[in-house]
């Protein structure tokens, strides 16, 4: 241990991890505190990673260097595509993983990155000087530093809930973080509580598999990191069982002792993963509700009963549970559990992750509010760079809204807040056709260049991709086929035929034809790489089968750039405009929005008080 | 340029009606000038807001009543005096003379309703609302403009943004939680439900005609031959107890136009009197002219005499939409009843303008169109403002595409884009709709959580 590092990141969780390795190996000098070096990366929730819009932010993560992507194929023990039914806006990868080894390549990702120095202990003070942070004291021993980015997760004053049994800790077996709260609390940072929560792990020896409905991973799988080429570990499948009446009726029995229905936990849950007394209780109509029995790992007994998350007794849970087909014998190796922790409003923290309030001083991952390991590990990238930049006197990395599923995240926290844990849908991305899961590289992979975080290599890649790309797309619009030649490929999908020569740009529109097909009966010299060569057909397939749809949402972003290219200036005074109301002037205040584009996503403000903004920033 | 520093002071009625009249200062030196003209019992600038101060004004031009609020509770928001003075044309004049002596500026038309805007007191929809009062110049625009203050067209609007919310979680529900155990809507239902918002706006725009007959009056050609009597039918409309005459007579040279108050909506009458009257212009250009006014015209009334009673109006477009065209057969009072009804037809009005006779026939007939057309509908959201009709054209445009996309397969982030895309262009009509309510309204109906 050094008595001074250039940024000391306190939690080795998803967001910790990204954080810590994006500031080292943008050469700074990096601590990681945890409290145990063999919880760095641990699954508290499903083993899994990705899914809709989280998939989307992993791949951003990536293109700009993260680890994240590296880790989920590594330890992928099976890989699956969300959405492939849909357009290819919203295909999601996702993964089920081993914990186990996720938790041990994560470390040795770390261990390998120079200056990058893992510490165990607790962290017992925060000291700032001039409204900078100035140190941390590791177990009462200080340590200089010019940044501080506090990852802590569930831990900070984290409580454990199952029925009336409360345990103090931030994940099962794993005590909590005491005082760091109080500390933030004593320099002025407002803090609340959130609550989520985690089903039970049953004995993968215990479950009769031969009755339930098997789901494999997908035959092509594709994969996080432009780093991965092939599987890593051999496939496993996950399968699928219902509950029924009996299952609700004594789950129902525990109502009385849940601590979510007494209000002995006050935080607020996630809406879009609520325990299963929730559901039954909320939807009572509903005779059934689906469970995911997920491996925990390729070398573990464990299995992890996705969509049965509880605080319900365990007595409760395990007899509920063994109504389950295939579940009527199984042995409970642990029972599920709420948590309820300690997290700050994220309205404290600017579109870089500092806070408002303490110079140098990052917030990332559930400490901001959010959910999921893909958020955490978002913010904890974003906070890592842009801490990073600062202390090198550069330009901070900001996200527009426009540019990556990243960008929205923090935009939303900083600006709208949250009351209950956050989670990414594709459903919040206004811009969605071209925030697409296939070219987080074309869209970010720049950056990550730039930042020393991607090497030239990959760069030169995706360069020469887009270089493919715009040929493609150029000979599409000038290369006409002849009906003789067209019409054999649009028999082929029952697609009218032609009787005009008509260009490969329209051709391709009509439905199921593949651009492929066309280039090759127009003799197109293809790129003779052929993993750019394929890439770059994919992604110009996409661009003009739905040229109509890309044109529209890139007007509005057009639109959007207006107002987001108003700056407002740092210590822009609102008190002295008299015309706002009282009210927009402190919400004003409170966000310090950077543009006139982030005002009007402070959720109050009105069109009028942009008129009026705009009239005085003029 | 026109800063928010200058003080600005207008006649805030309209001219020459009622037996008062009142006059509004507003600008941080409202009360230091009212000061310099008025003569009361205490200065302006001593005074609290909320108080009525009597007195005189120098150069005792009147007796007035002077109000005084302070800012920020004013209607602009500024500091501001209003002087209620006797209703006279000549002395509104003199006081505002005055106050431009003392350094306030007249206001622009609409000015204190910017200001009010700028200063955070009223929304972007209240102060078009508002602004339609002070143009609009019938009682039923009136009460129409201040229905519209009191959220009727935002309760119209709701049920259209309420309907767009469900619509767009609908469709988000496939592509976030496709894992779930929850059953989507069949595209049928979606598209079904997407042409009932565009019924809703159907419904709105179709207002738009009638929201400008209410804000704007209702236009009535009076045409015909040359001595016909086309002068002396608006010469008796407009002496005629029914009709109040508005205080502004426009008369450009070679037309005469009125507007009169007829049952409290706003008539307003060009009489091609003067087209064929001067020799020196040629017969088309006077036909050019009456082609023109013809378009703009609601109500055309063909005045003709018994012995041309099968007069046609060929030279005219016919068949324009939403013409109302009467024949008006005059002179009646030269013929007898036995003369009359050889050629009677009840689609025909029968008058008089010498005499009055049938001119009731003639208000009933103006009545009922203005009544066809909902005018005086109490409970009417009307779409008024062209803004707000072309924002709905848009909306309803991308509404239309998002169907198009569902009817073609489209995935339903495709459609999304066409919705999102009505959703801004209602924006200003009902306000932002984010996607967290969206979100709100899948979780409230779906039972989500794998």
């Amino acid at each position: 241990m050094k008595s001074y590092y250039d940024i000391i990141v306190i939690g080795g969780g998803h967001a910790g991890i990204e954080a810590s390795a994006a500031g080292a190996r943008m050469g700074l000098e990096v601590a990681l505190i945890t409290m145990d070096k063999n919880a760095i990366g641990r699954m508290s929730c499903n083993p899994a990673v990705g899914g809709t819009a989280k998939g989307h932010l992993v791949r951003e993560i990536d293109s700009l260097g993260g680890l994240i992507g590296q880790l989920a194929d590594r330890t992928g023990i099976q890989f699956k595509m969300l959405n492939r039914s849909k357009g290819p806006a919203v295909w999601s990868p996702r993964s089920q993983n081993d914990r186990a080894l996720y938790s041990l390549e994560a470390l040795k990702l770390l261990t390998q990155i120079p200056n990058l120095e893992i510490l165990e202990g607790i962290v017992t003070k925060l000291t700032i000087k001039n409204r900078r942070i100035e140190s941390v004291f590791l177990n009462d021993v200080e340590i200089k530093t010019r940044a501080v980015i506090i990852a802590a997760g569930t831990f900070l004053n984290g409580k454990m809930f199952t029925g009336r049994v409360q345990t103090e800790g931030g994940r099962y077996g794993e005590p909590k973080v005491a005082g760091l709260t109080e500390l933030l609390n004593e320099m002025g940072f407002i803090s609340g509580r959130l609550k989520t929560g985690t089903p039970p792990r049953l004995d993968k020896r215990t479950i009769d598999f031969t009755s339930l409905e098997e789901q494999k991973g997908d035959e092509e799988p594709q994969f996080f990191s432009y780093l991965t080429d092939n599987y890593y570990l051999p496939q496993v499948s996950c399968y699928i069982t219902y509950t029924n009446q009996k299952t609700h009726e004594i789950l129902r029995q525990g109502f009385l002792d849940s601590p979510l229905f007494t209000g002995i936990i006050k935080g607020v849950g996630p809406r879009y993963c609520p325990s299963i007394e929730d559901k039954i209780y909320r939807f009572s109509d509903k005779d059934r509700h689906h469970l995911f029995l997920e491996p925990d790992g390729l070398n573990s007994d464990l299995i992890y009963v996705n969509g049965f998350s509880s605080s319900l007794p365990a007595d409760i849970q395990l007899k509920a549970i063994r109504t389950v087909p295939g579940l009527q014998k199984v042995e409970m190796i642990r029972p599920g559990y709420a948590v309820e922790y300690d997290f700050f409003p994220p309205y404290q923290v600017d579109l870089t992750l500092e806070t408002k309030l303490v110079e140098g001083l990052y917030f990332a991952g559930q400490i901001n509010g959010t959910s999921g390991y893909e958020e955490a590990a978002a913010q904890g990238i974003i906070a890592g760079i842009n801490a990073a930049l600062k202390i090198m006197n550069k330009d901070p990395l900001i996200l527009k809204r426009n540019e990556a599923y990243i960008g929205v995240l923090i935009d939303d926290l900083v600006n709208k807040g949250t009351d209950e844990p956050y989670r990414m849908f594709t459903s919040r991305a206004e811009y969605r056709l071209n925030l697409r899961q296939d070219n987080a590289d074309r869209r970010l992979i720049k950056y990550g260049y730039e930042l020393g975080l991607i090497p030239a290599w990959a760069y030169e890649h995706v360069k020469k991709k887009e270089q493919e790309i715009h040929r493609i797309l150029e000979w599409s619009n000038i290369t006409y086929l002849k009906p003789e030649i067209a019409n054999e490929i649009l028999r082929k999908y029952n697609s009218p035929e032609i009787d005009q020569s008509e260009n490969i740009s329209k051709l391709v529109k009509r439905k199921d034809v593949k651009l492929t097909e066309l280039l090759e009966k127009s003799e197109y010299r293809f790129n003779e790489d052929p993993k750019i060569s394929k890439e770059a057909i994919f992604q110009a397939e996409i661009e003009l089968k739905y040229e109509g749809y890309i044109k529209r949402q890139t007007e509005d972003i057009q639109k959007f750039l207006e107002n987001e290219n108003i700056l407002i200036p740092k210590n822009f005074d609102y008190s002295k405009i008299k015309s706002l109301s009282m009210e927009s002037r402190e919400k004003l205040e409170k966000i310090k929005p950077a543009s006139l584009g982030q005002a009007s996503r402070i959720s109050g403000i009105r069109v009028t008080d942009l008129s009026i903004l705009l009239v005085h920033l003029k | 340029m026109n800063t928010i520093n200058d003080t600005i002071c207008a006649p805030i009625t309209a001219n020459g009606i009622g037996a008062i009249s009142i006059i509004r200062v507003s600008g941080p030196r409202a009360l230091e000038i009212g000061d310099k003209i008025f003569i009361g019992k205490k200065r302006l600038s001593d005074s609290p807001s909320h108080r009525i101060y009597y007195g005189r004004l120098i150069n005792d031009i009147d007796d007035v009543l002077v109000f005084v609020f302070r800012q920020p509770n004013s209607y602009t928001g500024e500091d501001t005096i209003e002087i209620s003075h006797h209703g006279n044309f000549l002395i509104s004049k003199k006081i505002i003379q005055l106050l431009m002596e003392y350094g306030a500026r007249l206001a622009e038309p609409g000015e204190f309703t910017k200001r009010a805007f700028l200063n955070g007191k009223i929304d972007l929809l209240q102060a078009e609302a508002v602004s339609e009062i002070i143009q609009s110049r019938s009682d039923v625009a009136v009460r129409s403009a201040r229905k519209q203050l009191d959220g009727f067209l935002s309760n119209k609007i709701k049920v259209i943004r309420d309907y767009l919310i469900e619509v767009s979680g609908l469709l988000e529900l496939e592509l976030d939680f496709v894992e779930e155990d929850v059953e989507f809507v069949d595209k049928e239902t979606v598209v079904q439900k997407i042409e009932l918002i565009i019924k809703q706006i159907d419904d709105l725009l179709k207002t738009f005609q009638t929201g400008k007959y209410v804000y704007e009056g209702i236009n009535v050609l009076i045409l015909g031959k040359p001595n016909v009597g086309k002068s002396s039918l608006l010469n008796r409309i407009l002496n005629d107890d029914r009709a109040i005459v508005s205080d502004i007579p426009g008369t450009t040279r070679d037309i005469i136009k009125e507007e009169i108050f007829i049952y409290g909506t706003l008539f307003r009458f060009f009489d091609t009197a003067g087209l064929r009257k001067s020799t020196d212009i040629i017969e088309e250009e006077g036909i050019r002219r009456a082609r023109m006014l013809f378009e703009k015209a609601d109500i055309v009334v063909h005045l003709v005499e018994f012995d041309n009673i099968d007069e046609n109006l060929n030279d005219f477009n016919l068949h324009a939409s939403n013409k109302y065209i009467i024949k008006v057969v005059n002179k009646i009072d030269t013929l007898t009843n036995e003369q009359v009804s050889k050629k009677f037809s009840k689609d025909m009005i029968y008058i008089s303008a010498l005499t009055g006779y049938g001119l009731e026939n003639l208000f009933e007939t103006f009545k009922n169109f203005a009544l066809e057309k909902n005018v005086y509908s109490e409970d009417l959201a009307v779409i008024s403002n062209v803004r707000h009709y072309e924002a709905l054209i848009q909306a309803k445009n991308s509404l239309i595409n998002a169907i198009e996309s569902l009817r073609q397969n489209f995935s339903n982030e495709f459609v999304s884009v066409d919705l999102r895309k009505a959703v801004n262009s209602l924006k200003e009509l009902t306000g932002e709709i984010t996607s967290e309510e969206i979100l709100n309204s899948i979780f409230a109906k779906f039972c989500i959580g794998k």
